[in-house]
């Protein structure tokens, strides 16, 4: 069994999963809505699997790295850390038709992933080599996952609200969006889950500080990835503030929270491959 | 009196207020892009050549301090705004929390209970005590032991439990803060400078980056060995390491080898790995034989330097290669054979000794070893207000985790005769995180129905 033959199979998982959640959605059929979590389950087993894979394979390459050591690998762990978030607040709140909107994301990434990016194990540059950067990663991931799940969640806040409010008071919602969780749900899973994704975020901020701070006594030097984060760091700290003090909810709070992912999204990608600075390795 | 507010209060206001809390952090992550897209601190002329600026626009942009704006005034001063606000806000608040902490309400009225969001009420049998009792051994199991107080004839019971997270955001807030102050004493103490040692030899000044001057370190450093070694097969770095001395009055207090990632600390200064180069001319051994006189020497000197041969020639090192194509070191040299007149250059080999031979020149040559000197180019940094920021970071994160996932949550009970029976009524609250308390509050109301009724 090799590393890439499990990351085909993660991705024919997600996107099988992510079939299953619509005819779940259409059907509105509990049984279907249970296998397409079992896909998932797969489909996360095997994501896992593949990561260890690579793992053992670096390391027979005679690299000592753990397989977060360039975009390709970044990538696949982000889908990784969505399933775990989902699955995790699936088991929590039960909430299954979610995943009609978060797995979209975690499918996304493994087909660019397999599509368009180097997959090949490159051993890491001395600047890279340190612990540091597997706890950095992993933290900042983790977070990153929990805000995509808030966006997928607000995407449908948004589409299930102004359903509700167009629909006679009290009648119930049939259709799809029948299936969807009640508006007041969805924007509570939001909150919830950006309040995973926040201190995850300044872990990860701080651990890349403590990490700077070793490898080249800085902690903070403004660097675009830096920066970014930063900003993003700022954006959901205003999402809370908002939201514990001036009592904001519904459809503002959701906005910002989709537009707090597209600056995440942004933090990750964009600032590698439209700007230039230290973290250059991950374009 | 005029309602209208002193000019001072409606300072303090505007300082306390949170919408100005959330305008600051949405300025700042706003700004804040601007660095990100103009590179900062590069020269004039990079600024308007790669971004073809006229020298207009770059005028202007440099006097709003673009090219430098994390350290710009006006960015600084939105920091500034920030922890002023951080700062008033907490103030005003401090008070009424410390209040509700060290002087909770012991008596709820009815017209409390009606604004509690969870309440319930039972009608049971037995005397105001037999109850009393009753309820606070089960509050005492289950919840918290109450305050009880007696009132004409009604009694009180409060508990509480959680008090102390209503100052998890004061730990979070004032974390930040923390931070700030650690960035200020690093600045105003600390610096960051850069100091090359080439191999063998030791320093005890280091260069200051910002302004190019020798800051003396108190100790002497010493570089005994430079190395850089590539992966397997592969012209990738793996790793480059330096052998560092500490020496103070010249006795050897300290050694260590340092990588990147793996710095040496030292009397609050830290040398980080950080680049190397070539220290002087490389010097050359080779083995010379004259096929004349079959004699055979070993012959020593750095790059370009003219070499004494027997017989009266000169051979010149002219440059090396670790690795040409696939035969190991090689040198490339020149025989001058006194008259000035330099012939053809040739290569030398190290693991083909014998390869000369073959040339047929007056001379066989092989390649003894080539010694090549580096300086190692450390990173300096001394920055006293580093822990400062360190425990800012772990109050930052031990603040948010608390506010996050603790609240502070209250009940309260009366028990009051009734015409028919005793009865209790029960409210509580939670100041965050409501919906699980709700659901933690239903089931407690099952077993003050379950305990009553029986
Ligand atoms: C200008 C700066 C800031 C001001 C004036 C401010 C003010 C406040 C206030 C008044 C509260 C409500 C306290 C309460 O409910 O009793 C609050 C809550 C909170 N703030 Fe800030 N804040 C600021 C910046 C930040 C930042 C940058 C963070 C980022 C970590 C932060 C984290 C929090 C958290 C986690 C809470 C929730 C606490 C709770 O639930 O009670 N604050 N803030």
């Amino acid at each position: 069994m090799t590393s890439s033959l499990l990351f085909n199979i993660t991705t024919v998982a997600y996107f099988a999963a992510m079939v299953v959640f619509i005819v779940f959605l259409t059907a509105k059929n509990k049984a279907i809505g249970f296998f397409a979590i079992l896909v998932c389950w797969v489909g996360f087993i095997a994501n896992t699997g593949a990561i260890g894979m690579r793992w053992v394979e670096a390391y027979a390459m005679g690299y000592e790295q753990a397989p977060l050591s360039n975009l390709y690998e970044s990538v696949v762990f982000f889908s990784w850390s969505i399933l775990l978030i989902y699955l995790i607040f699936d088991l929590k709140y039960k909430q299954r038709a979610i995943g009609a909107f978060v797995i979209p994301f975690a499918f996304g990434g493994m087909i660019w992933a397999q599509w368009s990016l180097d997959a090949t194990i490159a051993p890491l540059v001395p600047a890279l080599q340190s612990n540091w950067l597997t706890y950095h990663v992993i933290t900042c991931f983790i977070g990153y996952a929990a805000f995509a799940m808030a966006c997928g969640v607000s995407i449908m806040y948004l589409i299930k609200i102004n359903k509700e409010e167009k629909s006679a008071e009290g009648s119930p919602i049939g259709g799809i969006l029948g299936m969807f969780p009640s508006s007041k749900v969805l924007d509570d899973l939001n909150y919830k889950a950006i309040m995973v994704g926040f201190p995850m975020l300044t872990l990860g901020i701080i651990t890349g500080a403590a990490w700077a701070n070793y490898a080249w006594g800085t902690y903070w030097s403004w660097d675009p990835k830096e920066t970014w984060s930063l900003i993003v760091w700022f954006i959901y700290a205003a999402f809370l503030h908002a939201r514990f003090t001036r009592g904001w909810v519904g459809r503002r709070v959701a906005w910002l929270s989709i537009f707090g992912f597209a600056a995440t999204i942004f933090c990750y990608l964009g600032v590698n491959l439209v700007l230039s600075g230290l973290h250059s390795y991950g374009g | 009196m005029s309602k209208e507010k002193s000019f001072t209060d409606q300072l303090w206001d505007f300082f306390c207020s949170l919408k100005l809390a959330i305008i600051i952090l949405i300025l700042l992550a706003t700004t804040s892009i601007i660095g990100t897209v103009i590179e900062q601190n590069k020269s004039p002329q990079e600024y308007m050549q790669s971004y073809g600026m006229s020298e207009s626009t770059y005028k202007a942009l440099d006097a709003l301090q673009v090219f430098d704006m994390y350290h710009s005034y006006w960015f600084l001063s939105l920091m500034g705004l920030f922890a002023v606000n951080l700062i008033c806000c907490s103030i005003k608040r401090l008070p009424r929390i410390i209040k509700i902490v060290r002087e909770p309400i012991l008596v709820a009225d009815d017209g409390l209970f009606r604004t509690f969001p969870n309440k319930g009420e039972v009608v049971t049998t037995g005397t105001v005590e037999s109850v009393r009792d009753k309820v606070v051994a089960l509050l005492g199991n289950k919840f918290a032991t109450p305050v009880v107080t007696e009132e004409d004839g009604k009694i009180y019971l409060f508990s509480q439990k959680g008090a102390l997270s209503r100052f998890s955001v004061y730990v979070t807030h004032s974390s930040i803060l923390i931070i700030f102050l650690g960035a200020m004493i690093g600045n105003v103490w600390g610096y960051k400078a850069y100091v090359n040692i080439v191999e063998g030899q030791s320093i005890s000044e280091v260069w200051s980056r910002a302004g190019q001057v020798p800051i003396p370190i108190g100790f002497e450093l010493r570089c005994d060995d430079f190395e850089v070694t590539y992966y397997e097969g592969g012209s990738r770095p793996k790793d480059f390491t330096s052998d560092l001395v500490v020496l103070e009055n010249g006795k050897e207090i300290l050694k260590k080898t340092i990588e990147v990632n793996d710095p040496l600390s030292y009397k609050g200064l830290t040398f980080y790995q950080s680049s190397y180069g070539p220290a002087g001319d490389p010097v050359y051994r080779f083995r010379v034989k004259h096929r004349k006189s079959g004699e055979t020497v070993t012959v020593r000197g750095a790059q370009g330097k003219h070499l004494k041969l027997p017989g009266g020639s000169d051979l010149i090192p002219m440059g090396y290669a670790e690795s040409y194509q696939s035969f190991g070191p090689a040198a490339q040299v020149n025989i001058d054979s006194g008259d000035h007149a330099h012939g053809t250059p040739f290569i030398v080999f190290k693991n083909y000794p014998q390869f000369d031979e073959k040339r047929g020149g007056a001379y066989a040559i092989s390649l003894i070893d080539v010694q090549q000197s580096y300086y190692t180019g450390l990173q300096v940094a001394k920055d006293p207000g580093v822990w400062v920021v360190w425990l800012g970071c772990l109050l930052i994160v031990l603040g948010s985790c608390s506010a996050f996932f603790f609240s502070h949550r209250r009940i309260w009970v009366s028990i009051q005769p009734l015409d028919k029976g005793i009865g209790v009524k029960l409210g509580g609250n939670a100041h965050r995180n409501q919906p699980a308390f709700a659901l933690y509050f239903d089931e407690l109301k099952k077993e003050f129905d379950d305990t009553l009724s029986s």
